[in-house]
C-alpha cells in the first residue's frame, strides 16, 4: 500500500515536470530562438537579476521592519546591552558590505549580460584594488575583534566576590537549582549519592550543605551580581536565558559558570512588555534528547529586598528530607539540625 | 586551430588498453576510469541529496505546523507518527525529530557536499583539466568509490531499524552519543552510524591521496601550477584539508566506540543516568568537541573550495574574462586553507572551554574573512565589464556568491565570542551555515553539473528547464534562509521539536510556516533538475566538442572521450586557462594548449618572447 503511494507521487511528480518542460520547448520553438546568447533569454535573465535586486530589497527592508520588535527580544542584564549595542554596530558594518557588493554583482551581471558586439574588457589584475580590498576588511575587523575581546573579556572575567551563587543542574529533562542557604557556602556534591530524592548527589558529611535548599523556582536579585555554578547529571545541557544574554553549558563532570547582572525585575518586565502574564524563562540550547525541546524552569527577578525574604522563607533540602540525617556524620549531627532548621520532633523520628 | 595527432609509443599502449573490450561490470561498475566514477559519485550524491531533502521536509513540516495531523505519513514513517487511537491524529514523534535533524545534517554534509561533490568533480576534472590519461591509482579511486557506497548502505540502512538511526545531531556529541540509556537513536542507529563514518573516512582519504598524487605527478608538459585551473587549485587544497583533518575524526569516532563497547572514559565522567551511577570517571565530553572540530570546521572547506574553484572556473568563461585576481584566488584559497585549521573552537565559545582560548579563536576566526572577502570581491570583479552569457552553470554561480557574501558576513557575528554568547545553537547560526556553506556549496555542485553535463554525458541539459530550477532555487532558498535570521536573532533555539512549551518562543509562527512552505517549494523544484538531468543524459541535444568556448583542457578530448581521456597524444599546454578577450586575438578564447607562438596578434610582450622559445621543443604538437 505505501509502496503504491510512494510510486504514484512519483509518477505525478514526473507527469508534471515533462509536462513543464515540454511546455518550454514549445515556447522555445515558438519562438524560434536558437543560439544560446543570441536568443532572447540572456536578456530576460539579466533584467531579471536586476529585477531580483530591487525586489529582494524591498523584502528584505520591509520585513526586517515588520518583525523589528519580534526579533529584538528585551534586555535585562548589564552586559546584554553591551552585547546587543555590539550585535548592532556589526549588523550596520556587514550590512553595509553586503549591500555595496550585492548591488554591485546584480548590476554588473544585469549591465554587462552579453551583446553581440560587444568585447569583454581583458583586466586580469590590479594590484592597488586588491591592496585596497584586502587592508579595508582587515582594518574593520581588526577594529570589530578588538571591541569584542573588550566586551568577553569583562564578561568572562572573575565573578565579583559579593555575587549571589546559584547552582543550576541539568538533567534529562528538567532543570534543578540549589541555594548555598545561610552560609552562603554550596555543599560538596558527589555523583554516586545521587538517588531520587537526592538529585544533586549532596554530600551531607560536608557542613555546608546542611543549610543549602532546592527550590522549584531560579529567584535572583535585581541588580546583584548572580553568579551561576553549572553542571549536568547525565548528558550535556546548556543554561540558556534568553532576556538575560546569558549562554553556557552544562556539562557532566566539568562545572562550568556564567555571572552576570539582572537589571529588570520580573515585575518591571511586565510592566515594560505589557504583558502581565510574562516570565522570565531558563531553557536548553544544548540537544539532549527527547525532551530537549520542554526542559524549562521558570526564572523569577526579585527587588533585592524580596529576594531576601524569599530566601528565609525557603525550607532545607535537609528539612525537606530529614531521612538524610542518617547520612550526616555523628560530630555533626547537631549543628547540622540547627542549621537545617530542622524540628525537634522530625530529627527525633529520623535518628531513630 | 591545432589537434593532437602524432601518436608516441607510450600512448600508443594506453590506446590498445583503451580498445580492448571490457564486460558490463568492469565498465561501469567495478570501474577504474575516471570518469566512470565520477559519474557514480554523482548520481549517487543526487539520490542522497533527494533523501536528505525529504527529511528535512518533513521536519519543516512539524516546525511551520505543528498542529497538523500527520497521520497520513503513517503508511510511510510507522511507528515514529504516533497515531492517537481515540481521535486518530498522527503526530511526529519528539525523538524521530531529532533523528531527521541528525540524518539530514550527516547526509548534506557528507554524503552529498564531501563525497557528492568531491567524489563527482576532484575525479572527473583532475585528469581532463591536467592532460592526465587517468588518476594516479585507478585501482584506490574505484576502492574509494566502493568505500563510499559501502558506507551509503550501511547509513541508509540504519534508517531502517526500529530503534532508528542516529539521533543526536551531526555532531554526535557525548555522553548524548556514548550511552544508549540517553535516547533510542543512541543505539544500534549510532553504531551504525559510527560504521558507516569510518568507511567513509577511508572512502575520502582513498579519493584524497590519489587527487593530491594526481595533480602533483600527472600534469602535462607545460602545466605549471601557476597555468593550472583554478578549480584544479581548489580540488588539489580541499584534498589536502581533508587528508590532514579526516583522519582526526576518525580517532574522535574511535574513541567514541570504546567509550561505547569497551567501557573506558575517554569522553564519560560522573555521570548519572537511568537511575543508576556510571563508573567512568576523568574522560571530557570538551575533548570530544575539539577533536570532532578539528575536523568540523575544516569540513565547511572541504565543502566549499571545490565549489568556489568550479565557480571561479565557470564565471570566468561566461563572463568571457580572465578570472580578476588569479594569484589572489590562489593566495587566498591557501590562506583559507591553512586558517581552516587554527579556528575549530569556535564551535565552542560556550562550552565551559577557557574563555582566554575563546580570545585567540576569536581573532583567528575573523582574520579568516579577509581571504573570503577578497575572494567575494574577485567575482564581482571578473563580471565587471564582461560580456555576460547566463547559462544556468553561470547563473548558480552568480547565485553561489550571493550566497557566500550573505552568510559569509553573518559568520562576522558568530565569530565573534561575545555575540555568540547569545546567538550560539540559535536560528541564527542554521541560517547561517546554510547559507554559506550548504547552499553555497549546493550552488557550486549543481553549476558544476551544469557545466560539464556535456562533457560527461555528450550531451545538453535543458537551458530553459535550468533558468527555471536557478530562479525557484535561488529566491526559494533566500526565502527559507533570511526570514531565519529573524528567528534566530530572537533567540529561537535549534534542534526543538516545538516552541509551544516556552513563551519566550512562541512568537514568530507564521514566520515558520512561511519558512516550511518555501522549503517545501524549494524541494519540489529540485525535482526540475533531476528530471532535466536524467532525462537529458538519453535525450539530451547532443553537444559539441566545446559548447561553451572554455579554455580548459577537458574540451579538447573529443565529445565522448574515451579511457584514456585524449585518444592521440596529450595535449600540451602553454598558456594559463584565463586566456578570454585578449586583446588582438580573433575569437575571445584561446585554449590552453595554443602556443604562443601562434598567436602573435594577441602575444603580450613577455609572451612574445616566450613564443620564441616554444617552437625548439614542439614535437607533440602539429599545426593544421
Amino acid at each position: 500500500m505505501q509502496n503504491l503511494l510512494l510510486g504514484a507521487s512519483v509518477v505525478v511528480a514526473l507527469v508534471i515536470l515533462f509536462m513543464i518542460y515540454k511546455l518550454t520547448t514549445l515556447i522555445s520553438v515558438a519562438n524560434g530562438s536558437k543560439n544560446d546568447e543570441e536568443g532572447n533569454s540572456n536578456n530576460v535573465n539579466g533584467i531579471l537579476m536586476l529585477a531580483f535586486l530591487i525586489i529582494g530589497s524591498i523584502a528584505a527592508t520591509w520585513s526586517s521592519i515588520v518583525y523589528f520588535d519580534l526579533m529584538n527580544i528585551p534586555i535585562a542584564s548589564e552586559h546584554g546591552v553591551k552585547t546587543d549595542s555590539m550585535f548592532w554596530i556589526t549588523m550596520w558594518i556587514t550590512g553595509a558590505a553586503f549591500v555595496i557588493t550585492h548591488i554591485l554583482l546584480f548590476y554588473f551581471a544585469f549591465k554587462y549580460r552579453y551583446k553581440k558586439d560587444a568585447k569583454a574588457k581583458y583586466y586580469p589584475d590590479n594590484h592597488k584594488l586588491e591592496i585596497i580590498w584586502t587592508a579595508v576588511p582587515a582594518i574593520v575587523l581588526t577594529i570589530l575583534v578588538m571591541y569584542g575581546l573588550k566586551v568577553w573579556n569583562g564578561i568572562t572575567d572573575t565573578a565579583p566576590q559579593e555575587a549571589e551563587v546559584v547552582e543550576i543542574m541539568g538533567a534529562q529533562f528538567a532543570w534543578r537549582v540549589r541555594y548555598p542557604g545561610a552560609d552562603n557556602a554550596l555543599g560538596k556534591y558527589d555523583y554516586r549519592k545521587i538517588d531520587a530524592s537526592n538529585a544533586f548527589g549532596i554530600d551531607l558529611s560536608d557542613k555546608n550543605s546542611h543549610d543549602d535548599f532546592v527550590p522549584r523556582e531560579i529567584h535572583l536579585p535585581k541588580g546583584q551580581p548572580v553568579l551561576l555554578k553549572i553542571r549536568a547529571r547525565d548528558v550535556l545541557h546548556s543554561v540558556y536565558m534568553p532576556q538575560f544574554r546569558v549562554k553556557m553549558d552544562a556539562v557532566p563532570g566539568m562545572p562550568t559558570q556564567f555571572w552576570f547582572v539582572p537589571t529588570k525585575s520580573t515585575a518591571d518586565m511586565r510592566a515594560e512588555t505589557g504583558n502581565p502574564e510574562f516570565n522570565y524563562e531558563l531553557a536548553c540550547a544544548e540537544i539532549c534528547g527527547k525532551g530537549h525541546f520542554s526542559m524549562r524552569m521558570i526564572v523569577v527577578v526579585d527587588e533585592p529586598a524580596a529576594y531576601e525574604s524569599w530566601k528565609k522563607s525557603q525550607q532545607t533540602w535537609l528539612a525537606q528530607n530529614p531521612d538524610y540525617l542518617s547520612q550526616v556524620p555523628e560530630e555533626l549531627k547537631e549543628v547540622a539540625i540547627l542549621s537545617a532548621g530542622i524540628e525537634e520532633n522530625e530529627s527525633k523520628d529520623s535518628s531513630l | 586551430m591545432s589537434t593532437a595527432q602524432v601518436d608516441l609509443t607510450d600512448e600508443m599502449e594506453h590506446d590498445d588498453h583503451g580498445h580492448h573490450e571490457q564486460s558490463f561490470i568492469s565498465k561501469y561498475i567495478f570501474s577504474q576510469d575516471h570518469k566512470v566514477i565520477a559519474k557514480q559519485f554523482l548520481i549517487s550524491g543526487i539520490l542522497w541529496a533527494i533523501i536528505g531533502g525529504l527529511l528535512s521536509v518533513v521536519f519543516r513540516l512539524q516546525l511551520g505546523f505543528p498542529d497538523m495531523d500527520m497521520a497520513w505519513l503513517h503508511p510511510f514513517l510507522g511507528e515514529w507518527i504516533n497515531v492517537d487511537a481515540a481521535t486518530g491524529i498522527g503526530k511526529l514523534d519528539s525523538e524521530f525529530y531529532l533523528a531527521l535533524v541528525t540524518m539530514h545534517g550527516t547526509i548534506m554534509v557528507f554524503f552529498v557536499l564531501t563525497a557528492g561533490l568531491s567524489g563527482t568533480f576532484s575525479n572527473f576534472l583532475i585528469p581532463l583539466q591536467i592532460g592526465a590519461r587517468d588518476m594516479a591509482s585507478g585501482f584506490m579511486n574505484m576502492l574509494s568509490y566502493w568505500f563510499f557506497f559501502l558506507s551509503s548502505v550501511i547509513m541508509f540502512a540504519s534508517m531502517f531499524i526500529s530503534t532508528g538511526p542516529a539521533s543526536g545531531s551531526w555532531v554526535i556529541y557525548p555522553p548524548l552519543s556514548a550511552l544508549p540509556q540517553s535516547m533510542s537513536g543512541a543505539g544500534l542507529g549510532m553504531t551504525m552510524w559510527l560504521i558507516a563514518m569510518a568507511l567513509f573516512i577511508v572512502s575520502t582519504l582513498l579519493g584524497g591521496i590519489n587527487y593530491i598524487a594526481t595533480v602533483i605527478n600527472l600534469r602535462t608538459d607545460g602545466l605549471t601550477f601557476t597555468k593550472l585551473p583554478l578549480t584544479i587549485w581548489a580540488f588539489f587544497l580541499t584534498a589536502i584539508i581533508g587528508l590532514l583533518s579526516f583522519p582526526v575524526l576518525l580517532s574522535a569516532a574511535l574513541l567514541l566506540i570504546l567509550d561505547r563497547s569497551f567501557g573506558t572514559s575517554f569522553y564519560l565522567s560522573e555521570i548519572y543516568i537511568g537511575g543508576e551511577a556510571l563508573p567512568n570517571m576523568g574522560g571530557s565530553p570538551i575533548l570530544f568537541q575539539h577533536l570532532f572540530w578539528f575536523l568540523g570546521h575544516p569540513e565547511v572547506y572541504i565543502v566549499l573550495l571545490p565549489s568556489l574553484g568550479i565557480t571561479s572556473e565557470i564565471i570566468s568563461t561566461n563572463s568571457r574574462k580572465p578570472i580578476f585576481g588569479y594569484r589572489a584566488m590562489i593566495g587566498s584559497m591557501i590562506g583559507i586553507a591553512f586558517l581552516s585549521f587554527v579556528v575549530w573552537a569556535h564551535h565552542m565559545f560556550v562550552t565551559g572551554m577557557n574563555p582566554f582560548a575563546g580570545s585567540i579563536f576569536m581573532l583567528l576566526t575573523l582574520i579568516i574573512a579577509v581571504p573570503s572577502a577578497i575572494k567575494a570581491f574577485n567575482y564581482i570583479t571578473t563580471l565587471w565589464k564582461g560580456n555576460i552569457i547566463f547559462t544556468p552553470a553561470m547563473m548558480f554561480s552568480i547565485g553561489l556568491v550571493s550566497f557566500f557574501i550573505s552568510g559569509g558576513v553573518t559568520g562576522i557575528f558568530l565569530g565573534n565570542a561575545a555575540l555568540d554568547i547569545q546567538l550560539h545553537d540559535t536560528y541564527f547560526v542554521t541560517a547561517h551555515f546554510h547559507l554559506v556553506m550548504g547552499s553555497a556549496a549546493f550552488f557550486g555542485m549543481i553549476a558544476g553539473v551544469y557545466h560539464w553535463f556535456p562533457k560527461m554525458f555528450g550531451r545538453m541539459m535543458d537551458r530553459k528547464l535550468g533558468y527555471i530550477h536557478f530562479w525557484t532555487s535561488f529566491i526559494g532558498i533566500y526565502l527559507i534562509f533570511f526570514p531565519m535570521h529573524y528567528i534566530g536573532i530572537a533567540g529561537f533555539p535549534r534542534r526543538y521539536y516545538s516552541f509551544t512549551n516556552f513563551d519566550a518562543f512562541s512568537t514568530f509562527t507564521d514566520l515558520n510556516a512561511f519558512i516550511s512552505i518555501a522549503a517545501i517549494a524549494t524541494f519540489v523544484a529540485q525535482l526540475i533538475f533531476v528530471f532535466n538531468f536524467f532525462y537529458s543524459i538519453f535525450k539530451g541535444k547532443r553537444a559539441t566538442a566545446n559548447p561553451w568556448k572554455s579554455n580548459t583542457l577537458e574540451w579538447t578530448t573529443p565529445v565522448n572521450p574515451g579511457h584514456g581521456n585524449w585518444p592521440g597524444a596529450i595535449p600540451k599546454v602553454y598558456r594559463w586557462s584565463y586566456d578570454y578577450s585578449k586583446p588582438g586575438a580573433k575569437d575571445d578564447f584561446i585554449p590552453q594548449n595554443i602556443p604562443y607562438a601562434q598567436t602573435p596578434e594577441s602575444n603580450l610582450p613577455h609572451e612574445q618572447e616566450l613564443a620564441g622559445l616554444e617552437s625548439n621543443d614542439d614535437n607533440a604538437i602539429k599545426v593544421d
